[in-house]
């Protein structure tokens, strides 16, 4: 049976190299080829003097780090509280957290686009405009962080003993504030930095908010210069690459040896 | 991504109690919860209610009527759906084969430390820079095309393929689509058990024996509920499809997409009761995955 299965184990193997790497290499070649009949950097040099370049990348930027903010406010202390005083409330957090799964980002948008843009009124006068404010894409990105976020808090809650930690400090004379910050934050630093990083990935490259809520990002830039050049989106497409290579990577190296840092895929 | 399984864990069953009256407990959850209902639930709810109304206002249900009987919405249903059929399947057999090669296939343990890292970064590497991706590999100047027509002569064109169709479409989806199989499916792997094995063994059970009763039935709920997790993965996709063809291809989401940007259905309503049908496909798979999980968590951890 040894010698067999493994033939056909390479073969599969082997399969799957091909999948992952032809159109990354097909990618790259590609990029290469602005200048006729020679391979160079070109389409980078192009890429990367487009001022807009670096303005939709700082953008993506500011969401991400907005969105992290606000998805770690949101999610830590619920996730802790549901620990410590609320494991019957896990049902409906976990059921909340797997919405995206549920309503997809376009349907989100559409939903919150229509509410928030003017239809929610009493007495004919439009309450609660959000639609100029980047509250709706942000609000967006943060629900959209929830699965990866919420699960490796809640990994990460998991292998301490939330309740001895909170006794001790709180006999210790300690107030919510500095439980949290100062013994389940330093804690939770593994679980955070993965769902962060995941997070962080999703963000930089995500298109379907940002393109519909017509707010400037680096998803968008990348497909309008799609529809305007050649050569340069497939530069964009290795740079985007290698950021996502860089953040799992990271998540890999920061959770080595910590339990559950497995993470699942993103917005699509 | 383990779904609510239910854990009576970690024990801290401390204060609150299972009192009956109200419990201010639940104050630490107010944030939370309110972001949930304003950002979450209102929307889903104004949907809900908007797929009711008549392009004049007022009360109609044939916006939803009109779901199951106006031919360029059932086409766009059919595309997504196919879309999605196609590659859960495809990517959850591939996604399986795979993990099952680099968890007990015999290859050496680093190659599936790097396949599984792999696979992290792949189902995360999609949108935009995917259809970039996938343009520049069989594309009309596209590395495979170019190769494949400078070394059999072959044009893919020519014979009336285009990437740029529901076939097309599906393989880029794969990209993302099996290293989730992979990523879920390998630790399921781990979880068999070598006992199972020897007993089934002892008792003088062949391998093909042990595969047909014991490892598949174990590995069936998980397979399937990764199956549908794949689905809505793709059926809720909409920036790869986007960047790949523009409206070329006219998926549920590209249509709602363009409904959003300009009302290219003159009628807001059925524009609504276009995601209400998503949401309620999307839920029924959910479900399903849920009790598959809940199945699949007693055997394999």
């Amino acid at each position: 049976m040894k010698k067999s299965s493994s033939v056909w184990a390479w073969f599969i193997f082997l399969i799957g190299i091909i999948y992952f790497f032809l159109p990354l290499f097909a990618t790259f070649e590609f990029s290469m080829r602005m200048i006729k009949d020679t391979y160079s950097f070109e389409a980078y040099r192009v890429a990367f003097t487009d001022p807009r370049f670096f303005l939709s990348f700082g953008y993506s930027l500011l969401w991400g780090i907005l969105t992290i903010f606000v998805s770690l406010l949101l999610v830590v202390p619920t996730a802790y509280w549901v620990h410590w005083r609320m494991q019957r409330a896990r049902p409906f957090v976990e059921f909340v957290t797997l919405m995206p799964f549920v309503v997809p980002a376009v349907v989100l948008v559409f939903g919150m686009s229509s509410l928030y843009g003017g239809a929610l009124k009493i007495g004919g006068f439009p309450i609660l405009v959000l639609t100029p404010t980047p509250i709706l894409l942000i609000a967006g990105y943060v629900v959209l962080s929830f699965p990866y976020m919420y699960r490796a808090v809640d990994t990460g809650l998991r292998a301490i003993d939330v309740r001895t930690l909170t006794e001790a400090a709180l006999s210790l004379g300690a107030g919510w504030r500095v439980i949290l910050t100062q013994v389940i934050f330093p804690n939770l630093r593994v679980a955070i930095l993965s769902g962060v990083f995941l997070t962080f990935a999703i963000v930089m490259g995500e298109f379907t908010f940002a393109s519909l809520l017509v707010w400037p990002a680096f998803g968008p830039y990348m497909e309008e210069i799609g529809a305007m050049r050649a050569y340069t989106p497939q530069a964009l497409s290795v740079v985007s690459f290698i950021l996502t290579w860089a953040s799992i990577g990271l998540i890999n190296w920061v959770g080595r040896g910590a339990p559950g840092s497995q993470q699942v895929a993103g917005a699509h | 991504m383990s779904v609510a399984r239910g854990q009576p864990s970690s024990g801290s069953k401390a204060g609150g109690g299972p009192s009956k009256r109200f419990s201010w407990d639940w104050v630490g959850l107010a944030p939370f919860f309110a972001f949930a209902i304003m950002f979450l639930f209102l929307p889903s709810v104004s949907i809900f209610i908007r797929s009711f109304e008549a392009p004049g206002g007022g009360f109609t249900i044939s916006n939803l009527v009109a779901l199951v009987t106006q031919r360029d919405l059932i086409n766009a249903y059919k595309t997504s759906l196919s879309i999605s059929l196609i590659t859960a399947t495809g990517g959850a057999i591939f996604g399986f084969l795979l993990a099952y090669a680099i968890v007990l296939g015999g290859l050496p343990p680093a190659l599936r430390t790097f396949m599984t890292t792999f696979s992290g970064v792949a189902s995360n590497f999609a949108g935009v820079p995917l259809a970039f991706a996938f343009i520049a590999t069989m594309g009309n100047a596209g590395l495979v095309t170019r190769w494949l027509e400078s070394a059999l002569g072959l044009d893919i064109h020519a014979r009336g393929f285009t990437i740029y169709s529901i076939w097309g479409l599906s393989i880029v989806y794969m990209y993302f689509q099996f290293p989730l199989m992979v990523l879920i499916m390998a630790p399921a792997l781990d979880g068999l058990r070598r006992e199972w094995k020897e007993a089934c063994q002892n008792l003088g059970g062949t391998n093909w024996h042990y595969w047909r009763h014991v490892a598949f039935p174990i590995l069936l709920p998980s397979l399937l509920g990764t199956t549908i997790l794949l689905f809505g993965n793709a059926f809720g996709a909409y920036a790869t499809a986007y960047a790949f063809s523009g409206s070329f291809i006219n998926l549920v989401t590209i249509v709602i997409g363009a409904q959003i940007q300009g009302d290219v259905l003159y009628n807001p309503g059925l524009g609504n009761a276009l995601a209400l049908g998503m949401i309620i496909i999307m839920s029924l798979s959910m479900s399903a995955y849920i009790y598959l999980q809940r199945l699949s968590a007693r055997w394999v951890r």
